[in-house]
């Protein structure tokens, strides 16, 4: 089980309290009517799906309830590291 | 390749079985092949095999990274069913299990395909009434589906608890009579066997490290660790690495790779007669006929490559398996795995052209690739062979994640494959 560390509880907590989100940093359609079908595809369906670094979303379901992101070695499931919803990519 | 027979048997018993030769020689990689197929695993092995024995096409070469039949090949529960609902997956699903009969025979090689029945147990009204959609549709397509009562699931299967105060009551069952299983190892086994006699080259440990296209676009051959292999024509079936490989020819692909984790208790003597599937609980069970008990867990929720996965996983299957059966609450289990299974948006894999001309590919199987074994093996080739899928096939292509005819198991299918 992965020991996860939520930014706002500031906290290393087991991995059942947490529900994972999908890849981190896509971003919605600003103006969807203008969205032909390729950006949809690419915006619904492609991910990146790396082997190593993997930016990705996390929600503390049985915590503070808040959504943020983390970036987790896919090979070794290691946490880097995870920061608040709303920053930069790291 | 010396065929397993009565006669052959009896002739080697009289010198210490010393006369049969090895099952597949390991070759080394020639400058170029006909096809190229990506993964030594039972889809990939079966696609090499139809090329040379249906499709004409002998000069073909199978790379693996690793070890055949490694991967999540060695590593499911060898479950077979296609009591699937959409027309499109009763098809795909119910070709593959047709092949499945008679496969032992075809391959000269016993891959102990056992119809010893797939139980799937209702638990509340909404499995109930979707179970019998599922069977009226699975009649409809000529796949054969039955409703069970509770005492009539307890007849088929004894070690159930059927008593109204369990936690999860048994209200019901949906059982597909020609589903069961197979040894998984066998099929890579016996494909590779029988390919590998028809002329094609199986080249372990050799990972591909990248894919060259021409100036058109078109793919001329694959990189490999052990030099450059070329051909006109390449198909990947290489699972949970599916997205890497791609990425080598410049293709993004609707895959995530999750682990799925699988585990056997001590063996024991025969008590459980077919397999059972709870798709409410999660839970789903088979005795292999080494006497161990086969129990599949579910995917854990992130992506990753590591084939291992959290133990709260298989405590929570555990914990379901106890309920329904309370006579292996005291079962000691042997060993727990995990395998990486590509998943598509829409449960349903991808299986046809690319937008690369001459690359093919064979992925998203997710969490139920093994039933499928034979028949996405049969419908690689032919897409590789007529260089355009066969009417199976046809709907599982990239296209639909762009022009939304998804075929969405995902609400459809069981939880459990």
């Amino acid at each position: 089980m992965l020991l996860i560390h939520c930014p706002y509880c500031e906290e290393a907590r087991p991995e059942v309290e947490f529900a994972y989100g999908g890849e981190a940093h896509i971003a919605r359609p600003l103006d969807p009517s203008t969205y032909s079908d390729e950006q949809w595809e690419e915006f619904l369906y492609i991910r990146s799906n790396p082997r190593g670094r993997h930016h990705e979303r996390w929600r503390h379901t049985h915590g503070c309830g808040r959504f943020f992101n983390a970036v987790r070695d896919t090979v070794t499931d290691v946490f880097e590291t995870t920061y608040k919803a709303g920053e930069a990519r790291k | 390749m010396k065929r397993f027979s009565g006669f052959n048997l009896i002739g080697e018993a009289f010198r210490s079985h010393q006369g049969w030769p090895e099952h597949w020689p390991d070759k080394a990689p020639k400058a170029s092949y006909d096809a190229i197929i990506v993964g030594a695993g039972g889809h990939g092995l079966g696609a090499a095999y139809y090329l040379a024995k249906k499709y004409g096409i002998t000069n073909v070469a199978v790379i693996e990274k690793g070890w055949l039949g490694g991967g999540n090949t060695g590593r499911n529960t060898t479950i077979i069913r296609s009591n699937y609902l959409y027309d499109e997956s009763a098809h795909l699903y119910d070709h593959a299990v047709k092949l499945w009969d008679g496969l032992s025979q075809e391959l000269n090689y016993n891959i102990m395909y056992s119809k010893r029945g797939v139980l799937m147990l209702a638990h509340n009204v909404h499995d109930v009434q979707s179970f019998k959609r599922h069977i009226h549709a699975n009649r409809l397509n000529g796949v054969d589906n039955e409703w069970l009562t509770p005492e009539e699931c307890k007849a088929y299967c004894p070690p159930l608890d059927i008593s109204p105060r369990t936690r999860h009551p048994v209200l019901g069952g949906a059982l597909q009579r020609r589903g069961g299983t197979a040894r998984h190892d066998s099929v890579a086994w016996g494909y590779a066997r029988a390919a590998s006699a028809l002329g094609v080259d199986i080249i372990q440990n050799c990972a591909v490290t990248g894919i060259r296209r021409g100036a058109d676009g078109a793919i001329e051959g694959v990189e490999t660790e052990r030099g450059f292999i070329a051909s006109r024509r390449v198909g990947v079936s290489a699972a949970g690495s599916t997205s890497l490989v791609m990425k080598m020819a410049g293709l993004d692909f609707p895959l995530e790779s999750y682990p799925l984790q699988a585990l056997v208790s001590e063996p024991v003597k025969p008590i459980f007669p077919c397999v059972v599937m709870s798709n409410t609980v999660h839970a789903y069970m088979s005795q292999s006929d080494k006497g161990e008990l086969v129990i599949g867990a579910g995917t854990d929720q992130y992506t990753s490559y590591s084939q291992r996965g959290a133990f709260h996983i298989v405590e929570h299957t555990l914990a379901a398996i106890c309920e329904i059966f309370p006579i292996f609450t005291r079962m000691r289990m042997l060993r727990t795995w995990g395998g990486i299974v590509d998943v598509t948006p829409d449960r349903s894999p991808i299986l046809g052209k690319t937008p690369v001309k001459g690359l093919y590919v064979n992925c998203g199987w997710g969490t139920g690739g093994f039933k499928a074994t034979p028949g996405a093996g049969d419908l690689l080739a032919y897409t590789m062979a007529h260089d355009a899928p066969h009417k199976i096939n046809a709907p599982y292509n990239l296209d639909r994640f762009r022009n939304g005819r998804l075929i969405d198991e995902a609400a459809a299918a069981a939880v459990a494959h």
